[in-house]
């Protein structure tokens, strides 16, 4: 395979993927993230050496875009973090599963360090807490308290540089 | 989680096994399994609860916006739906024909989809089962044990899943949410740019689906009788054929075929679905439990997906992929292939003819035309129907005189599955099932089954594959007699 987006693509040094459904409620906390991110990435300079992607779920295709990348965050909505969000390092790390509907992104990671037999870059997870998971196009209130405290965790975080600078970050709470 | 069912108790004298998922959100799925007193499974009772939920959903949405908005459906296949919605729009908009430029374009969406599904499906859920065996170490039935061994073949399946991916962001105009088919027609074909990008590497993926075919083969043939035998049951199929009865997935009638492989009906104008097809209900799900009306529900059921539509054909319309497909049939002895198994090495072959038929397609002017919508008369139903890929689905939708939509209709491939799943968990957990011990080998046997069709239990929600799998095995009293509960990491502890 040589050409078809798998090779020889410029990255920028950071990725930031969300993930979530927008009809689902809380779900689409990591996709409301995409779209502040997006606005501020088009609005300033701030983001320039930051690339943002978003899905409805992780799967083993987007271990191939963290390729050359140096360092990764995964925003994801969460039923089971502390609020407002929590923010920690991950680990390659397979999954056991029985459908293909979905992937940790600790498995991504470990999809791409056994297909490019090399370590991925350094990968963070933040999960902000949602709390209804509905059918619905709207976030909660809560949620959308989370998303912002969030983005400004985020727009800070991506702003010092401090994870390109090979931060370790261990458990953050807010 | 134990969960009792308060509406259906269990029928007296059956034991009820339950496997459930522990989920954060609606729309899991958990398996019941009703017991007699002589330890045999009566029935198996596969419980989702996702998609009546969504129908109410789009109520009152205008109809324009629904190719869009039901991809959020799926996040494995919302092209499917994507292109299903587009299909009942067409009717809406009373374009009883596309442009060239439209269908081809959305042939090929459809095509990278499946490609990039069925890749997902074989090199991720189910080819480490067949690799290594049902009884290998649990972490060698996942893409890690299945990449340590055979490093090549785990990078293929990434590979194949990013060139489907690539068709469907030049088709689809983006990566997610797409918006490239419109009521009748699309908004944009493609350039020489996009064409020349898509063509260098489908030889590749060609021979790559060819290896895939040669791998399942060996494998299948391996262990031949336990491959034709697990979770094996008869049934009727129903797929979507071509008018000279060849192989199709995007746009075709309705073919149903009973296990001995006569005719039901062939050759339905779909829009006439439901003169053919009805929706049963039972009382203990939610999800419904079609049928082929003229038969009735209790024998009438019917598996769709790449199983039905490889028996129901009468060819391929592609070399490569019509080879195999005799191959294939010749082990039915003139009848359809009945191995639940053999939805993998089915799915393989429809890998290799999307591929064949992206290369075909990207050798055609009409990707490029300017001729891309078609319009009529304004209509208020709405019927699409397409072979996603895991299986025949149905949209249907009803509008006012405002155009919003007022009633709508889906029956996905997992539903149309419905009662069959069902079959193969009761064929598997009376064969693993040893009185009142549940064990590890239960659990795997009936995940094995379950990933051969690989429902939609999860439509709509990236959460779900951290759900852990919890066995409880009660009486006929409800008593909890054993308990099995298997983490995420693998781990599997025994509670009771």
């Amino acid at each position: 395979m040589k050409s078809t987006g798998l090779h020889n693509t410029k990255h920028a040094p950071i990725l930031v993927f969300t993930y979530g459904n927008p009809s689902r409620g809380d779900d689409a906390l990591g996709p409301a993230m995409f779209d502040l991110l997006e606005v501020c990435k088009q609005q300033t300079t701030e983001l320039d050496h930051v690339d943002l992607l978003t899905d409805y779920q992780l799967q083993i295709e987007h271990a191939l875009d963290l390729e050359q990348r140096q360092c990764v965050l995964f925003i994801d909505s969460s039923a089971s973090a502390n609020p407002p969000f929590e923010f920690h390092q991950l680990q390659a790390e397979q999954d056991i599963g029985y459908t293909t509907h979905a992937m940790s992104p600790s498995a991504v990671l470990s999809v791409y360090q056994q297909i490019r037999k090399t370590a991925p870059p350094p990968a963070y997870m933040l999960s902000i807490r949602g709390n209804e998971f509905g059918l619905s196009e709207n976030l909660s209130s809560q949620a959308n308290r989370h998303l912002q405290q969030s983005y400004r965790f985020v727009r800070d975080l991506l702003a010092t540089g401090i994870m390109s600078e090979g931060f370790i970050f261990g458990q953050i709470t807010p | 989680m134990t969960t009792k069912s308060k509406k259906t108790p269990p029928p007296k004298k059956l034991k009820r096994v339950v496997i459930e998922p522990l989920t954060r959100v609606e729309g899991h799925g958990k398996i019941t399994l009703l017991q007699d007193e002589n330890l045999t499974i009566r029935q198996a009772r596969l419980h989702i609860t996702e998609f009546r939920g969504f129908e109410k959903f789009i109520q009152g949405r205008p109809y324009w916006e629904l190719p869009v908005l039901v991809q959020r459906l799926c996040g494995i296949c919302p092209v499917s739906h994507h292109l299903a919605a587009a299909k009942a729009t067409d009717m809406l908009v009373g374009a009883t024909k596309l442009t060239a430029t439209a269908e081809k374009i959305r042939r090929l969406m459809h095509f990278g989809q499946t490609l990039q599904s069925h890749a997902l499906h074989f090199f991720h859920l189910c080819s480490p089962d067949l690799l290594f065996g049902f009884d290998d170490d649990i972490h060698h039935r996942n893409i890690v044990g299945m990449i340590e061994d055979r490093p090549e073949i785990a990078k293929q399946g990434v590979m194949l899943r990013k060139y489907g991916q690539e068709v469907i962001r030049i088709t689809a105009g983006k990566r997610i949410h797409g918006t490239g088919a419109i009521p009748g027609g699309i908004n944009k074909s493609l350039s020489k740019k996009d064409i020349d990008y898509l063509k260098q590497d489908i030889a590749q993926i060609i021979n790559w689906a060819q290896e895939a075919i040669t791998l399942i083969k060996h494998i299948f043939f391996e262990r031949y009788d336990y491959h034709m035998s697990f979770a094996s049951i008869d049934s009727n199929m129903l797929s979507v054929v071509r008018n000279d009865g060849a192989f199709e997935i995007y746009d075709g009638s309705l073919r149903a075929r009973d296990k001995q492989g006569e005719s039901i009906f062939d050759h339905i104008d779909y829009a006439c679905y439901s003169d053919f097809i009805q929706e049963g209900i039972k009382n203990w799900s939610y999800m419904k439990f079609p049928f082929i009306s003229s038969i009735g529900q209790e024998h009438g059921w019917y598996r769709v997906g790449p199983l039905a539509r490889v028996n129901n054909c009468d060819f391929f319309p592609t070399p490569l992929a019509e080879t195999e497909r005799r191959e294939f049939v010749s082990t039915g002895n003139g009848k359809p292939v009945q191995s639940t198994l053999a939805y993998h090495w089915a799915r393989l072959i429809e890998l290799l003819h999307c591929s064949e038929a992206i290369s075909e397609l990207l050798m055609d002017s009409d990707l490029s035309g300017n001729d891309l919508l078609n319009r009529g008369e304004l209509q208020s139903c709405g019927i699409g129907v397409i072979e996603a890929p895991r299986g025949t689905l149905f949209h249907h939708y009803e509008i006012n005189q405002d155009s919003l939509v007022e009633k709508a209709n889906l029956i996905v491939s997992t539903t149309n599955n419905n009662q069959a799943m069902n079959e193969s968990i009761r064929k598997v957990a009376n064969q693993y099932l040893d009185g009142n011990q549940l064990t590890e080998a239960l659990l795997n046997q009936v995940e094995v089954a379950i990933r051969a069709y690989d429902p939609c239990l999860s439509c709509a929600t990236h959460a779900m594959g951290k759900m852990p799998l919890q066995i409880d095995l009660l009486n006929s009293d409800n008593t909890l007699i054993d308990r099995l509960e298997k983490r995420v990491s693998g781990e599997i502890n025994r509670l009771a």
